[in-house]
């Protein structure tokens, strides 16, 4: 089935979270279904060093003409998958504008600066209404929360991932993401990678 | 991993840049590859050692980027085709090899692959590697895209082989990090058979001896190797690698290559100005294509080289424009020397779009003000830094707790030199700012040899160097073989966990298996240190009491070189990743907060993010998704509030 396209060209969105939360399975894992699509894909990713505690982020930029540049230009994010909330805060505020979606996991992981207590973490609440004065297209769900149910927090990326594809904003279907899974991790973990993918599903009913 | 072999010709697949310099390498027939491993290159050779048996390969990690380059120039010498990897600062490291390289040349198709990172993303500097191809005099390919990193690489093998020489491949981060389209060509089934030739006379490149030396001026090899590139730059004018995309007489022309070729095509778009600016990319950045360079500089007046970190590529082409002057007109450039751009850190399309909207005089439309000043009030404000920590259970968290420990209880003003691994962290406040010096790979033992012959000069401040144990076999023994033949007097701390653990636990020669996975035989490193002449002690860092008095105690005795190895597998590491020795638990009875006199000695100092303050209750407390359970913290609680129990 030929999906219908994107309103802008390229279409620009970012994945983020810290280190170790499964940012670089889950962008790579949506670009890949959309090049398998027909799309032109580029992923950016930053990790490295930042993997020891640091921001993780991916910048997918997705086009029916070219290669595009793998980091966005700034305010120029259509849309933003956050992983982890103060994450998604920081990369709205960076890359976001008025018309930005954003789909933000509510749980917490603290700076090593918060947890020897130096620094603040804001409360939800205050994220929340961060968020909202910056941009009225986000919702937050508990991705983490859901993956412990199914057995290890890691999981939210999927969920993450499931939760995106009733959004609206993307085209794209659960048979993608079957496809793209079934090609990237053992044989053994599809049925429980699918399971999360539809717990995000369900999440966004 | 499968996709990077399996894919058939013709298929598209998300490809990152590191993927596609593998498929390209596959498709360009390779057989021999090595490397070092280091941000961004590692997969590349990862990615090769789990298809070797596969596809017929032999793949190495090497013990450094010099032993490297010399493995794979053997089997171009023998008629393979072979590529070695490495981070820019590696080929500083192969460098004194690949300049007799580049003059003795080579047979079967020869790619050196050096990774850089602008902007030192994951890296102490952002050194460039490019004026290496110019300084060593072979051809330079940078790739644009990321089916070019698949097409150039293949292709520069056929290149190397034409002219019988050594090609240089130069991405980076932002090429090999990242991801994009690629369609596949075919992988070649050819049987490859190695053979080295030497019969026949000295100067011979198909069939003599493969020497770099200079016979005689009029004999010597120079002439042919310059030959060499400029047979290469003579194949670059007409390279369809090299692409012009625009109007047919630009107001500005872009001259760029790499990543900012996707950073000025998106620059280009942001301000609508794709009837008045052109893009020349080059992907044969040395030499420089001559009549192809002219043909785009002679269709206007102004140009704008776009590139990262020096100008380069910058100083290049201005050296064609000023020859060509007569032929071409005066030009005005703008780029790094113009103050356009930055000669630090890397390029991204926001400071593309600004220096040219600068030039042009055409302002960046849509920028939405107030939501630009809401959004930096809360980056200011609102959002909590990361800074960079080690992992909980680290075992050099413990050791530098130790050392510091060690250091301050000597009260001689002694001090730690270091190097490259997770261990540099130890500058910082997740160390206890142990390190003083940090430098090169291997460079705190030597650089700690050298201030342990300072004694003379009235120093007698106790010296101490830490290095991991990929970094001894790359770079460090020599320094230690020096530091004992000179009587030199140092402590050499050898924070062994067991791999190279920061890249993702690639092989070296102390570990007992290779790249592949075969078996191999594990260097001991004490019994080498013994063979050089040092005294050596061993202790588990994760035994802090231990470790502080064994230091303390060869920091008293003071003479000659001591090796001391803190041996505990890195957190990540497979043997310890999901296994915990200890379930740790804080007594809140016992816990006595900001009340204790200790300065909350686990959560402000040590600082593992295992163990949280509780500010409401005002005592510490142990995340449990976090901890790994190394039981280390209950050792520096002084109330005795941290407990641990073995693991069931």
């Amino acid at each position: 089935m030929e999906m219908a396209d994107f309103n802008k060209d390229p279409y620009s969105l970012v994945i983020a979270g810290v280190g170790g939360q499964g940012n670089v399975m889950a962008s790579r894992l949506l670009g890949s279904m959309f090049v398998t699509k027909g799309f032109s894909v580029t992923v950016g990713e930053t990790f490295g060093a930042s993997q020891r505690g640091g921001s993780v982020m991916s910048h997918i930029r997705i086009s029916r003409q070219s290669s595009w540049s793998p980091q966005i230009p700034a305010f120029g994010a259509d849309l933003i998958a956050a992983l982890e909330p103060v994450e998604g805060l920081r990369v709205l505020a960076q890359y976001g504008n008025p018309h930005c979606v954003l789909l933000c996991n509510t749980h917490p992981v603290y700076p090593v600066n918060v947890i020897k207590g130096e620094d603040a973490y804001p409360p939800l609440g205050d994220i929340k209404r961060h968020v909202k004065s910056l941009t009225p297209h986000a919702t937050f769900i508990d991705a983490t929360g859901e993956a412990r149910r199914l057995g290890n927090p890691i999981l939210a990326n999927m969920i993450i991932l499931g939760a995106l594809s009733r959004m609206g904003d993307l085209p794209l279907e659960r048979g993608d993401f079957k496809e793209a899974i079934r090609e990237r991790v053992k044989t053994d973990q599809v049925a429980l990678n699918m399971r999360a993918f539809d717990a995000g599903r369900a999440l966004c009913l | 991993m499968s996709y990077v072999i399996d894919g058939q010709a013709g298929s598209s697949h998300l490809l990152m840049g590191n993927e596609a310099i593998v498929r390209g390498a596959l498709e360009g027939g390779i057989s021999v590859a090595t490397g070092y491993p280091g941000t961004p290159s590692s997969e590349i050779i990862e990615l090769l050692a789990g298809v070797a048996k596969e596809r017929n390969l032999y793949v190495e990690w090497s013990v450094n980027e010099k032993v490297g380059l010399e493995v794979a120039a053997a089997a171009s010498f023998a008629g393979l085709r072979s590529m070695c990897v490495m981070k820019q600062n590696g080929v500083n490291v192969a460098s004194d090899f690949l300049l007799h390289l580049a003059s003795s040349g080579t047979r079967g198709g020869m790619v050196l692959v050096s990774c850089d990172d602008p902007g030192a993303l994951s890296s102490v500097n952002e050194g460039e590697s490019r004026l290496f191809a110019k300084m060593v005099e072979i051809p330079l390919l940078e790739p644009g895209d990321f089916q070019e990193v698949k097409d150039l690489t293949k292709w520069a093998f056929e290149l190397s082989e034409e002219i019988r020489n050594i090609v240089m491949i130069r991405s980076v981060t932002r090429m090999s990090h990242a991801s994009g389209n690629v369609e596949y060509g075919s992988l070649p089934d050819g049987k490859a058979h190695a053979n080295f030739d030497f019969h026949g006379p000295l100067l011979d490149q198909e069939k003599g001896p493969v020497i770099s030396m200079l016979v005689s001026a009029a004999e010597s090899q120079h002439g042919p190797q310059q030959e060499k590139l400029r047979k290469a730059a003579g194949i670059f004018e007409t390279c369809p690698f090299n692409t012009y995309k625009g109007p047919e007489r630009p107001e500005l022309l872009i001259v760029t290559s790499s990543a900012c070729n996707l950073y000025s095509r998106e620059a280009i778009k942001a301000l609508n100005l794709d009837k008045k600016v052109g893009i020349l990319k080059l992907a044969t950045t040395w030499s420089l294509p001559r009549n192809m360079v002219k043909g785009h500089l002679a269709l206007t007046d102004k140009i704008m080289i776009v590139e990262e970190v020096l100008p380069t590529l910058e100083e290049n082409i201005k050296v064609l424009a000023a020859e060509m002057a007569s032929e071409i007109g005066i030009k005005t450039f703008y780029g790094k020397r113009s103050g356009h751009l930055p000669s630090i850190g890397e390029m991204n399309p926001d400071l593309v779009i600004g220096a040219l909207s600068s030039i042009i005089g055409q302002k960046r439309p849509s920028i939405p003000v107030a939501f630009a000043e809401r959004a930096r009030r809360i980056i200011d404000e609102v959002v909590p830094k990361r800074a960079m920590t080690f992992c909980p259970g680290c075992p050099h968290r413990a050791s530098y707790w130790s050392i510091h420990n060690a250091i301050e209880m000597d009260n001689r003003k002694g001090f730690v030199c270091g190097d490259i691994g997770c261990y540099t962290l130890g500058m910082l406040p997740c160390g206890f700012s142990t390190l003083k010096t940090v430098h090169s790979m291997g460079s705190g033992s030597g650089i700690a040899g050298g201030f342990g012959k300072l004694k003379q000069f009235g120093m007698d401040q106790p010296v101490v160097a830490v290095c991991g144990d990929s970094t001894f076999f790359h770079a460090a023994m020599p320094a230690l073989a020096n530091a004992v033949h000179q009587k030199s007097s140092f402590t050499l701390v050898i924070l062994d966990n067991s791999g190279t653990a920061m890249t993702g636990f690639q092989a070296h020669p102390g570990i007992a298996a290779n790249a592949m996975g075969e078996e191999m035989p594990a260097l001991d490193i004490a019994a080498i240190c013994r063979a050089m002449g040092a005294r050596v002690e061993k202790v588990d860092p994760f035994d802090l009491e231990g470790t502080r008095r064994a230091l303390n105690e060869i920091m008293e005795y003071g003479e000659g070189v001591t090796v001391l190895m803190m041996q505990q597998a890195c957190a990540l590491s497979p043997q310890r990743k999901g296994r915990k020795n200890y379930d740790m638990e804080i007594d809140e009875e016992l816990c006595l907060g900001e009340k204790c006199g200790c300065n909350r000695i686990c959560t402000r100092i040590f600082g593992c993010p295992g163990i949280v303050w509780n500010k409401e209750k005002g005592v510490s407390t142990i995340d449990e998704l976090i901890c790994v359970g190394c039981g280390v913290c209950a050792d520096i609680c002084p109330q005795g509030a941290i407990k641990r129990r073995e693991a069931e």
